[in-house]
């Protein structure tokens, strides 16, 4: 298994050579100053590459809800409107920054730093694939559970600092939306740790297979409940439709970040659609056999008639083919629920929340406990297939 | 080892740090292109035209306060279940799992009880006072009637 993205490079005869080189020509061990460039490097391909989707993410919502409501969509800027998302930003950074009076000023400009400093520091476990995973924390997901909470955090500043009264109860819906459905969402993490048996996400991934009855989706019947329970959450911690409360435009103008222009309000949309993406990795991740390739062709070893240092990165490739597939599928779906449900009243969403999803997913956690008791940790299809040779071999 | 144990963690100040650098950075480029004139209309607070009237910093529904109320006892017991599922499995291989199964339920039970106790007070009602006040209302009309 591998803990980051060196330990995966350094397997590579070139690279163990080039770090010797560098070193014997500058004198001095060089090994951590290399390690720090190449994750600058990685860090600022993941960065640019999020913000490619994120912007992409506004240019498919536009395209999917014209392709929903029969209109056209964007389709000046480009070819089929592709680079609206630049013409956008173009717009944005040329925009007043416009700073109430009344406001808070430290707090109103921290917070759409606090919201991307948050979603930023989740894609750090994000496993994109077994080698690209720009580090696999031995507390993987309970690490993202505590970093994500910032873009909670950075909401309810952005809402309060505002000094006005639209932003303030977006704020304050925000914070008691977010944290409400941290709850089911955490007993379902919980559920999946319990059965994989570790918190990193190597170890939650190692667990499952490329075909779907292999995934943890499928491993009983309380986790294919306890999926949706969590997607369910993961749309509310994200502030998506139908849970879009806290901005919600008929009734809160734009809830926490109505005060906000140009580039700061930029910076919120860019970090929902980021997270977006993070909590359908997850989901990936967790439910959904992650990177894992049919037939293990993700670990190269089929390739084994070409160079290894070819074969390897064939198998990656396809492992980061196999993971954004799901991961975009997830997103489309996300933005399809977007454009096909009406927004919930608040007691609502608090009734789904407290009367529903949580005592569901406490029930599924209890349940998952028991059947990894009872079966051995077997899933119902090892278990269908050993009953099987078991019945025709006894009788 | 302990060099390599914060080697881990290098990434995550890494992307934090290019979150810092591309807020801000995007900000002071965008000062030297963007305009900046502003009036005191474009100053105030959007109330949909009208002056405001007071600070938002003002009395908010307590159901807010209940609700986190409710989250930091939950979040505290699933904070203490990660240790507890994580090791699950290790402690089922070696049979010592129905000790773990225990230990989990008197977690789970704890938090479902907490649940119900919550549900009888009425905390989780959103509108508890709502309710009550439109009973009252309509007791005191028969009253009249």
């Amino acid at each position: 298994m591998n803990e980051s993205l060196i330990s995966y490079l350094s397997q590579f005869e070139g690279h163990q050579a080039f770090v010797k080189m560098a070193s014997e020509m500058a004198g001095t061990d060089l090994t951590s100053t290399i390690s720090f460039m190449i994750y600058l490097a990685a860090v600022l391909a993941v960065v640019g590459v999020m913000a490619t989707i994120g912007g992409l993410g506004t240019y498919a919502e536009r395209k999917i809800s014209a392709d929903l409501q029969a209109r056209q969509g964007p389709n000046r800027v480009g070819p089929f409107g592709l680079l609206q998302m630049l013409a956008d930003g173009v717009k944005m950074i040329l925009k007043e920054d416009i700073i109430p009076r009344d406001a808070d000023k430290f707090m109103f400009v921290i917070a759409p730093l606090l919201c991307i400093v948050g979603v930023f520091g989740s894609l750090a476990v994000v496993p994109f694939s077994s080698g690209f995973i720009l580090t696999d924390l031995n507390v993987g997901v309970f690490y993202l559970l505590g970093i994500s909470s910032l873009v909670g955090v950075g909401i309810f500043i952005g809402g309060y600092s505002s000094n006005s009264k639209w932003s303030m109860l977006g704020g304050m819906r925000g914070a008691s939306q977010i944290i409400s459905y941290e709850i089911p969402v955490t007993l379902s993490i919980i559920m999946i740790v319990l059965i994989a048996g570790g918190m990193s996400f190597g170890t939650l991934i190692s667990g499952q297979g490329g075909f779907p009855h292999q995934w943890y989706l499928f491993h009983n019947p309380f986790t294919f409940i306890g999926f949706f329970v969590y997607f369910i959450g993961a749309l509310a911690e994200t502030n998506r439709a139908p849970f879009d409360l806290p901005e919600a435009e008929s009734e809160l103008v734009s809830g926490y970040h109505t005060e906000y222009t140009g580039m700061r309000f930029a910076f919120f949309a860019l970090a929902e659609y980021i997270e977006v993406f993070v909590v359908c990795g997850v989901a990936v991740a967790l439910f959904l056999g992650g990177y894992k390739v049919p037939f293990d062709l993700g670990n190269g070893e089929a390739f084994s008639a070409l160079p290894p240092i070819i074969g390897k990165n064939i198998g990656q490739f396809l492992q980061l083919g196999s993971f954004f597939t799901k991961t975009l599928a997830l997103y489309y779906v996300v933005i399809w629920i977007r454009w096909t449900l009406p927004r919930l009243r608040v007691d609502q969403l608090m009734t789904l929340c407290w009367k529903y999803l949580t005592p569901i997913a406490l029930f599924n956690l209890l349940m998952v406990a028991v059947w990894v008791y009872a079966f051995e940790g077997q899933s119902m299809f090892e278990l269908f297939s050993s009953m099987g040779s078991g019945s025709s071999g006894g009788h | 080892m302990s060099s390599h144990n914060l080697d881990v963690y290098m990434p995550i100040l890494i992307l934090m740090g290019v979150g810092v650098a591309l807020v801000f950075g995007a900000i002071i480029f965008g000062k030297l292109i963007r305009p900046h004139n502003p009036t005191r209309l474009k100053e105030q607070a959007y109330e949909c035209g009208e002056d405001p009237v007071g600070v938002a910093w003002s009395n908010f529904n307590v159901r807010f306060y209940v609700v986190s109320l409710i989250f930091i006892i939950f979040d505290v017991e699933g904070a203490l279940m990660f240790p507890v599922a994580s090791v699950f499995k290790k402690f089922n291989e070696i049979g010592r799992g129905g000790l773990l199964l225990c230990t989990l339920s008197l977690f789970v039970i704890i938090l479902i009880s907490g649940v119900v106790y919550c549900w009888k007070k009425g905390d989780l009602d959103w509108v508890k006072s709502f309710h009550l006040d439109l009973n009252k209302d309509s007791e005191s009309k028969k009253v009249e009637a």
